[in-house]
């Protein structure tokens, strides 16, 4: 038998760094600035760019750092993109570019010139709604609400990349051809986070428009 | 109106609408899009500025300069409100432990110290980190463990004791003494704090993500200094709250106060890596529990103690409450300890006490029928109490625990469990069942609602009362059309705004019993000003159906009554005296499959289901959902949820919500949700109680339980993660 | 965030010349760490250089019958490629265990090799971590800290935090190369071995690119065959960093090779411990986690990664 792997327990120290006098910045950044505190642009800070939106073109000037969801929501109010963490880490600004589903929140707009954007206000209105839209009201999928545009968007494409045969965690065999089973659809929503816990009622609403669709 | 005695037979019992599964009538709103929430409101004051929080860096001390130029100079940058020059604030009221803003004491990490206002998000997020604060810091403890071991033999002022329990533990044959411990938990609802804040002539307006209105408006009224009349308070649709949004919170502090200096509206989110450590959280616990037994599974003696962290005036948590009415047994003990530290506030999450306490107390329950040979729902059936255990002479008004523990066990098919610890398998999956108990209290409170009878016969309901996915929007119209005699889609219901009447708001599952009754209450009114228009001071004698009123072979449309203008009726619902003589609870069994990896460890549910008894159920959609949701909160308790301590330097860790892991889709299995029919009348006009904190209790207790029946390794220190038991699990 | 300007490249020698040209530049593709780390201004760059447009997006055979993936490549084209799943089915593997449908539909080949850590001490600039701001401390190592997710092995006296990628264990195991452009235009090879660099004294110094230098491609050598298999293990079902991950390359006699993500500053990996596969778990483990110095809370770490080998042995 092999031996046991050998470890040893790491210390802790006791940080000596004086919290008082080291942290300046407020909001956490550190008063020892980074070396590029004094830099500053070497060109214009904002851009004109074209976004077509829900199939309507749309010129912006912005700020360089808006991100996608920022200049949906605050310069074309289209607020049913929602902002739930702002880091990518919970899906609520999900939306298309380009037919392929994102999380607006880590993408810049300026970087998005000339791109298709679809969001949740062009898929269905509450007088015309979407299938999934429909199917999400008929299964309670969800509470809220805050999470769900988000959620919606998501479906929409996990259905489509189901079928155009893009692979998942649970994919049990890669070379072969992908079924829409709850386990490919439950992994495929995981990065939409529903914290009132309607996920039940989801997968039921996206079975169904799946099964429609069939 | 007072609910003044039990309700008798009423046309809750025979109803048309109240009781009927009935989609969200805000359910369109919400999948378009079109459902405003509080920072979006882009059409509702000209010229919003954005204000940027700025947040202390640690955890106790003072601040002694803040250095605002850098920041002011800054592009976009229109003002900036420091706590150094606003100076210490009121409280906000004595709900809130820990102040939000204002002067120089830092009482806790990431508690806001200031606001930059700016023409945008990018400029005041960029100007804010350009201001340079000086500290001085203050050591603190943040050691729970370190005051247990002071305090966890201090009984000398227990929450209750009744009999002598030393003597009957002591005697008894067979005994239980154990330690449990849970972490600290975040809300982590969808929509983070966001507020928009406007001045106009002196009064304030905020449009904001509230759960209790009117709480909110004598809060932000008292901090500021105001009058209340001068506030309004507005917030139609919530992200989530869970507790959270309880009370007045920093950022609309911030709003108010940056949107006064400004002179402008300002609107502020708290951005996400602040939440968890400026906001409020559950506090973690250490719980001990000690049950005594006679062979035949009666319980003689039980005590709970436990400690939890609060900050320094708060509440903690109180997991001790349910072990006071939950089982019988004539001997017992319950002590709760404070331990004062600056972490943030510690205050309600949802089912605050009962989600802790019974993630202790139902791990003890399942440790002693093993102990006893029982099957642990034969052990917690025979240990039911018709009556409070401390005070026999109290029944609880309608409690069929037993029956939720039978019907549940039937239907998931209890009989054909794992019942040997370790020893059944699917591949290199450990199968393990559980089973655990639910309790929550069912209170009400005072609620009111406006009725507005429109000359198309459609009815108005206005009432401030909150719907933060719990389906108040929906359960509302379906009272008012119950009530009134319309179709649903007749009823238009408008919620959240304090220029309406005062309602019981969103928390303690009081919600949904309440603001029904009071919904009720208001319709009644309506009813009476129909008759007065009839001729008749008997309301009963009329009849409302069908969008009409009958009396005698007389008929007349609704609408006809309103053809000159609109009548208004306005009503209270007053919970009276009468509903504390007896226990009004609720009460649930849950039951989990998982498998755990033999090799990994990894945790993975395979179904879930809950029977809950929690009276009339008003929706069985949204109230199957309160309960789904619960038990999803529930995974999140036991497998995952941890709001990590640095016990150094005083703050939560995992403050985002990538380190501060909740459940995603893939760790949710099919769940299914038996409701009993029942119905409590000593509760509500419409013998209602809440759900939405019942689905949570009992949930990570039963997984837990699983965990436990599949591996034979019992964690009793939540979440159960693989690193507190995978060196116990056999040879892959 | 602070402000910076903004240009898009169209030619990868002329961005790195430009990268190298204009101070506190940084390339941006997919975003989805940069942008992350810019709004919590852990990165302060002043001027973007937008690299989308180079055109390095294309999976194409080598002569030597491996496989050149194009920096742009998207993680979720590169999980979907036909060769790859059938060929390198533990990279395949690893990138679907990693993120979400939407995070992989914009992360790029390259922006993931050069993921910087989760560690929660260097994501709150409130405290002291020397990667971030070399010399204020190791948050992570001080008193009471939390350190749960954190190294185990690799690590230094002044940093414990691990590198978060799946794909990168998974390009380790297969024997990767980083193909790079440098600001005077050369090209240069650098074997993912050698990539990422572990912290010692300098825990900010993360990979071997220097300044302006792009990653133009990363390369596979001809595929090993054998039995893929990528094993992560974490707290929740999906969506979340690894607890511990286990790539595993198995050969019909018994040889492979063992990759591990989230124990160490880089994909952890070494030939000792992959010769000691055909003798179990515990021998591979006891060679590649050698000299591992844990923290209590996560030494359980340890145990893991060899349970978790063991499970993936025993599975085939």
């Amino acid at each position: 038998m092999a031996p046991p792997i050998e470890f040893e327990i790491r210390r802790r120290t006791l940080f000596a760094g004086s919290a008082a006098i080291a942290i300046g910045a407020a909001t956490g950044q550190r008063a020892a600035a980074q070396s590029s505190a004094a830099l500053a642009p070497s060109g214009a800070e904002d851009s004109t760019i074209t976004l077509t939106v829900n199939g309507e073109e749309q010129e912006l000037t912005i700020d360089n750092r808006t991100t996608l969801l920022d200049a949906l929501r605050e310069n074309l109010k289209l607020t049913g993109t929602k902002k739930g963490c702002d880091h990518g880490q919970c899906g609520a600004c999900t939306c298309t570019v380009n037919g392929q589903r994102v999380n607006s929140c880590l993408s810049l707009a300026v970087m998005h010139d000339g791109d298709e954007i679809q969001t949740i206000e062009g898929v269905g209105t509450p007088d015309n709604l979407d299938p999934m839209q429909a199917a999400f009201v008929a299964n309670d999928g969800f509470q809220c609400g805050y999470c769900t545009p988000g959620q919606i968007m998501s479906a929409r494409s996990v259905l489509e990349e189901i079928r155009a045969g893009i692979p998942s965690h649970v994919t049990d065999d890669l070379t072969a051809q992908i079924e829409m089973t709850d386990s490919e659809i439950r992994e495929r929503m995981s990065g939409n986070i529903c914290r009132c816990g309607a996920y039940a009622n989801i997968l039921a609403a996206i079975t169904n428009v799946a099964e429609e669709q069939a | 109106m007072e609910f003044n005695q039990p309700a008798g037979d009423n046309m809750f019992d025979d109803s048309k609408v109240v009781g009927k599964p009935t989609h969200r009538i805000d359910g369109p709103l919400k999948v378009s899009g079109q459902a405003p929430y509080a920072y979006e409101r882009h059409d509702v004051a000209e010229g919003q500025l954005v204000g940027y929080p700025v947040v202390s860096t640690i955890a106790q001390g003072r601040i002694t300069n803040m250095d605002t130029d850098a920041a002011l100079n800054a592009p976009g940058v229109i003002d900036i409100v420091t706590a150094l020059e606003t100076g210490e604030m009121p409280m906000p009221s004595d709900m809130n432990a820990a102040p939000l803003f204002g002067g120089a004491e830092v009482a806790h990490y990431h508690q806001a110290i200031g606001v930059v206002v700016a023409e945008t998000l990018e400029q005041a997020r960029a100007a804010a980190a350009l201001i340079k604060v000086d500290y001085e810091e203050t050591k603190g403890s943040y050691d729970l463990e370190a005051a247990w071991q002071e305090m966890r033999e201090d009984r000398s002022d227990p929450v209750s004791r009744v009999g002598d329990f030393e003597s009957a533990f002591e005697a008894a044959e067979v005994t239980l003494d154990q330690e449990y411990r849970t972490p600290s938990q975040s809300h982590a609802m969808m929509e983070p704090h966001a507020t928009i804040a406007q001045w106009q002539d002196g009064k304030l307006t905020i449009w904001t993500s509230n759960q209790m209105i009117e709480w909110n408006r004598q809060a932000l009224a008292t901090t500021l200094e105001i009058d209340p009349d001068d506030v309004r308070v507005d917030s139609p649709y919530i992200g989530g709250g869970f507790g959270s949004k309880l009370f007045l919170r920093a950022e609309a502090v911030l709003a108010a106060l940056g949107a006064r200096k400004a002179g402008r509206p300002v609107k502020v989110m708290l951005p996400r890596p602040m939440v968890m450590n400026n906001t409020t959280h559950r506090a973690s616990t250490i719980q001990r529990i000690r049950i005594g037994a006679q062979a035949d599974g009666k319980i003689t003696a039980i005590a709970h103690e436990a400690i939890s962290h609060t900050f320094p005036g708060g509440a903690g948590e109180n997991a001790v409450d349910q072990t006071r009415r939950f089982y019988a047994g004539d001997n017992r003990l319950i002590v709760k300890h404070l331990a004062e530290m600056h972490l943030p506030e510690a205050n309600a999450m949802r089912a605050p006490g009962e989600a802790a306490g019974l993630m202790a107390l139902e791990i003890a329950m399942d440790e002693m029928a093993e102990k006893l040979g029982m099957d642990p729902v034969e052990f917690r059936a025979i240990n039911d109490t018709q009556v409070d255990p401390e005070d026999p002479d109290k029944p609880f008004s309608d409690r069929h625990f037993v029956e939720c523990l039978n019907r549940g066990a039937e239907a998931f098919g209890w009989g054909d469990r794992n019942t040997t610890p370790g020893q059944r398998r699917d591949g290199n999956w450990l199968i393990g069942h559980g089973i655990a108990g639910a309790y929550r209290g069912g209170p009400a409170m005072d609620s009111g609602a406006r009725v507005r009878l429109q000359p198309g016969g459609t009815l108005i309901v206005e009432t401030d009362m909150t719907d933060i996915g719990t389906g108040s929007y929906t359960i509302i119209a379906q009272t008012a059309a119950e009530t009134m005699g319309l179709p649903l889609d007749a009823v238009e219901v408008r919620l959240g705004d304090s220029d309406y009447p005062v309602s019981a708001g969103s928390g303690g599952q009081w919600g949904a019993a309440s603001a029904t009754a009071g919904t009720y209450a208001a319709c009644l009114a309506l009813r009476g000003e129909i008759a007065k228009k009839i001729g008749t001071n008997d309301p009963e004698s009329l009849t409302f159906e069908n969008a009409s009123v009958r009396t005698g072979e007389k008929q007349m449309t609704l609408a006809s009554f309103a053809a000159d203008g609109e009548i208004v009726a306005e009503d209270t619902m007053e919970f009276g005296d009468f509903r504390g003589e007896e226990v009004v609870s609720t009460f649930a069994a849950h039951f989990v499959e998982v498998g755990v990896h033999v090799g990994t460890g990894e945790i993975r549910l395979r179904r879930m289901l809950a029977a809950c008894d929690a009276g009339r159920i008003l929706n069985p959609i949204t109230a199957r959902s309160q309960v789904i949701g619960g038990m999803v909160m529930g995974v999140g308790a036991a497998m995952m949820e941890d709001l990590a301590i640095d016990k150094g330097r005083g703050f939560f860790a995992t403050h985002d919500l990538a380190s501060y892991e909740v459940p995603v889709h893939m760790d949710i299995p099919e769940q299914e949700v038996i409701f009993l029919d029942t119905l409590d009348p000593q509760s509500s006009p419409l013998k209602a109680k809440g759900v939405g904190e019942l689905g949570l209790c009992g949930v990570a207790a039963a997984i837990a339980n699983a965990v436990y029946n599949a591996t034979g390794v019992r964690v009793r220190d939540y979440p159960v993660t693989l690193d507190k038991y995978l060196d116990q699990l056999p040879a892959a | 965030m602070r402000q910076f300007s903004f240009e898009r490249a169209s030619d990868a020698a002329q961005a790195a010349a430009r990268a190298a040209e204009v101070e506190g530049a940084k390339f941006i593709a997919g975003g989805t760490n940069l942008l992350d780390l810019m709004k919590l201004e852990i990165e302060t760059p002043v001027h973007l250089i937008d690299v989308n447009g180079l055109g390095l997006d294309e999976i194409s055979a080598t002569e030597d019958g491996g496989l050149r993936i194009g920096a742009l490549v998207r993680n979720t084209d590169l999980a979907a490629h036909e060769t790859v799943r059938r060929d390198y089915g533990v990279l395949s593997r690893a990138l679907l265990a990693g993120a979400s449908g939407q995070l992989r539909n914009k992360a790029t080949t390259a922006g993931n090799l050069l993921q910087r850590t989760r560690c929660p001490y260097f994501y709150d600039t409130a405290q002291p971590c020397n990667k971030r701001e070399p010399g204020s401390g190791c948050g992570a190592l001080s008193e009471g800290a939390f350190s749960r997710q954190l190294g185990v092995v690799g690590t230094s006296d002044s940093c414990i935090a691990t590198h978060p990628s799946d794909m990168a264990v998974a390009m380790r195991a297969l024997d990767a190369t980083v193909e790079t452009i440098t600001p005077v235009g050369m090209t240069r090879q650098i074997p993912l071995a050698e990539f990422h660099q572990l912290p010692g004294d300098t825990p900010e110094q993360e990979n071997a690119l220097m300044p302006g230098e792009i990653i133009t491609a990363v390369t596979l050598p001809a595929p090993v065959g054998g039995t893929h298999a990528y094993h992560k293990v974490r707290d929740r079902a999906s969506y979340a960093f690894a607890l511990v991950s286990v790539a595993l390359i198995r050969q019909p006699d018994g040889s492979g090779r063992v990759a591990l993500g989230g124990v160490a500053p880089k994909p952890w990996r070494s030939d000792e411990a992959d010769a000691e596969l055909p003798n179990g778990a515990r021998a591979v483990m006891s060679r590649l986690l050698d000299g591992a110095r844990p923290t209590e809370e996560n030494a359980f770490k340890i145990t893991l990664a060899e349970r978790t080998l063991a499970a993936m042995l025993a599975e085939e």
